[in-house]
């Protein structure tokens, strides 16, 4: 059973397409990861499915209902959190979340009990009475989650929930994500951070408005990059990376920190010629040794091909 | 529905009330107006300051003189010796009249003759000027009466009257008091600007945080929206009338001759347009700067200049009279003068009405449309 199905979705901004035929499925309970870099139509296809932008053709549900027709009853079963930190600064968290649940018209009673959870959950129990404002943005942003889960939605939305936010407080965040996934709470959730993606059950790479990938963490490394990958532990890594990429027998070749991801055809014979092309350059090669690629290999493999 | 409005109204109210610089606006600015409009802004003419210089300095002369003196519309500051000063006195404001009564001035009336004298007005306030000339006239015609009446007692023995009586009776605001004239025009100035500023600027503020889009995945409804964001200004902007309404009658001695019912409907109606226009502006706009500027351009001359609160319509070139039919405030004080001033109801204004209500359907219907179109309310 699919919480959210997309099927050939394209919005167009004028001339500009910011989704191009884009289809793929969530499945209920599942945490699904959007990602991509910054303008490449995350934050579109996620307002489409939320029912804040129309669909210039295409179409998708989203627990059962057509966004081109049903997005009333959409917007009931939802939870969102958009990209920029959307509470009131100006209100005291309990305000914040007594006013959101109002306008998703809970009763008095279920409100009560709402807030209180929210709060529980987000750990705000001392800061009930503090101006938004003053907490700091893991604080905010899990608050924001709270606020956007008050009317116990079906699907939740997170577009880019972890922006900015110190590395403590983003575990801490995923934590309430995967209570929520255990829940049955489907989770769509959109990052550039590649670590956190490997937290997803599903993740969907989109690049220039198109999907160029799909699948779970482990099939996105194993199927998309078939050549051995060579971690290169060397001395002047520009320089070693600029004399490698002129080399044809090396694939694919990036800098990760201060050491070098190479993909050759060969794993023996591609860390001979590497320590034998480096060493002609009087470039001290301190080790190499073969990694699995992480997402990140398998991002810059799909999205910086020519 | 009622529920979501009030949450939204809560919501609103605690953010006005914390958000001292706004408030401050919403209480500063109507007490501002009243007293800056109230007492620095008057077109009463009284207190003329007078020169004469008197050549004859006869019994005749002197009663000319008093008669200006005790009119109350002028004051005697000069009394000359020359008649060069007067240029110096004129150029300088220290007076606004002067009159030259020549040395034959008893001789001629004593003889029957005829005998002018000269008045010299400053005409840089032109319409100041044009009252001045008016009370003048009003004086020496009104001595010119005396004299031949009391040429006709001695020649004849019989008295004389003028073949027309004149006796004008102003209604409404007999003493002709400007401010009887501008707290009207105050309320709908100030109820103008400030709801159409605060409006759009508590829109576009939610959409500059992107709490506007946090609002529209809530499957609130654009009309539950609007009415609960609206409320808060509608209460503070009543208020405000209350405040002007109290101070214009405290301060000024300005009641409201017609009913208070008809007056708040009236108030009420305006507010929808203020607020629609404000509502308008917000679609329009991305950040509340923006949003400012145009709320504060487009309700503030119009309202000043184009609605009869400071300059009478009637008077105007007819292009401009023209675009006075497109400024809501010219029906609101047209219906408003009528209920303070001359106590009349709404059978009087129901044009004013009529129009009133058509404005604020087109702008609630136009921004709630643009509203839905920026996909920031869907339905």
């Amino acid at each position: 059973m699919n919480a959210i199905t997309v099927k050939n979705l394209t919005r167009k901004f004028g001339d500009f397409t910011a989704v191009d035929n884009v289809s793929f499925d969530v499945k209920r309970g599942e945490i699904f990861g959007f990602l991509g870099a910054n303008g490449a139509g995350k934050t579109t296809v996620i307002k489409m499915l939320c029912g804040l932008l129309t669909s210039t053709s295409g179409n998708a549900t989203v627990a059962g209902y057509d966004i081109n027709t049903q997005p009333e009853s959409i917007k009931r079963t939802i939870g969102y959190m958009s990209q920029k930190f959307s509470l009131y600064e100006d209100l005291t968290v309990s305000e914040n979340l007594n006013f959101f649940g109002g306008v998703y018209g809970l009763n008095e009673r279920d409100l009560n009990d709402r807030i209180a959870w929210a709060v529980e959950m987000a750990g705000l129990t001392d800061k009930k009475g503090a101006l938004t404002g003053s907490l700091p943005v893991g604080w905010k942003q899990r608050l924001a989650l709270g606020c956007a889960l008050l009317h116990r939605p079906q699907v939740v939305f997170l577009d880019e929930p972890t922006g900015g936010v110190d590395p403590v407080s983003r575990r801490r965040f995923w934590d309430l994500i995967f209570t929520l996934a255990e829940e049955g709470v489907t989770v769509f959730v959109t990052t550039h951070y590649l670590d956190e993606a490997e937290y997803c059950n599903t993740i969907m790479l989109i690049h220039a408005g198109k999907i160029v990938a799909g699948g779970s963490p482990r099939q996105l490394k194993t199927e998309h990059i078939r050549y051995p990958m060579l971690e290169v532990n060397c001395t002047g890594i520009i320089e070693s990376l600029n004399i490698l990429q002129q080399q044809d027998w090396v694939i694919e070749s990036s800098v990760f920190g201060t050491l070098l991801h190479v993909s050759v055809e060969n794993e023996e014979a591609g860390s001979r010629k590497i320590k034998e092309v480096l060493s002609e350059h009087n470039i001290t090669v301190h080790g190499i040794e073969r990694i699995v690629p992480s997402l990140e290999d398998v991002f810059i493999h799909l999205t910086d091909k020519p | 529905m009622f529920s979501r409005i009030r949450s939204i109204s809560i919501k609103e109210f605690r953010q006005v009330s914390r958000d001292t610089r706004s408030l401050g606006i919403l209480i500063f600015i109507p007490a501002f107006m009243l007293l800056m409009f109230g007492y620095a802004v008057n077109f009463d003419v009284d207190d003329i300051a007078l020169a004469v210089y008197d050549e004859d300095n006869s019994v005749q002369s002197r009663q000319l003189i008093d008669k200006f003196v005790h009119s109350g519309y002028f004051d005697l500051k000069y009394y000359l010796d020359s008649p060069r000063e007067i240029d110096r006195l004129l150029d300088r404001e220290l007076i606004r009249v002067a009159i030259v009564i020549p040395e034959n001035f008893s001789n001629s009336i004593i003889r029957g003759e005829d005998v002018s004298i000269q008045v010299l007005i400053d005409g840089a306030n032109a319409s100041a000027a044009a009252t001045v000339m008016g009370y003048t006239n009003t004086i020496v015609q009104d001595y010119s009466l005396d004299i031949l009446s009391e040429t006709m007692l001695t020649a004849k023995g019989t008295t004389f009257a003028p073949p027309i009586d004149y006796h004008p009776r102003v209604w409404y605001n007999p003493e002709l008091r400007s401010p009887v004239f501008l707290i009207p025009g105050l309320i709908a100035f100030i109820l103008m600007v400030t709801s159409a500023v605060s409006t759009s600027l508590s829109i576009v503020r939610e959409k500059e945080l992107g709490t506007m889009e946090q609002l529209a995945v809530s499957s609130i409804h654009p009309v539950e929206l609007i009415i609960g964001k609206i409320m808060p200004f509608v209460l503070t902007s009543l208020i405000s009338t209350v405040f002007i309404l109290l101070g214009g009658y405290l301060l000024f001695g300005v009641g409201v001759a017609g009913s208070f019912l008809w007056l708040s409907l009236l108030v009420v109606l305006f507010l929808f347009v203020a607020l629609g226009w404000g509502l308008l502006i917000s679609t329009t706009s991305d950040t509340q700067q923006v949003a400012f500027m145009k709320a504060l351009t487009t309700t503030m001359l119009p309202t000043f200049i184009l609605s009869g609160f400071v300059f009478p319509i009637h008077n105007m070139p007819v292009a401009v009279q023209v675009i006075t039919y497109i400024v809501p405030a010219r029906y609101f004080l047209e219906a408003l003068r009528a209920i303070m001033v001359k106590g009349v109801g709404g059978a009087v204004f129901w044009e004013q009405i009529i129009a009133l209500l058509i404005f604020g359907f087109i702008l609630v219907l136009v921004s709630t449309r643009r509203m839905k179109k920026q996909g920031y309310v869907t339905v």
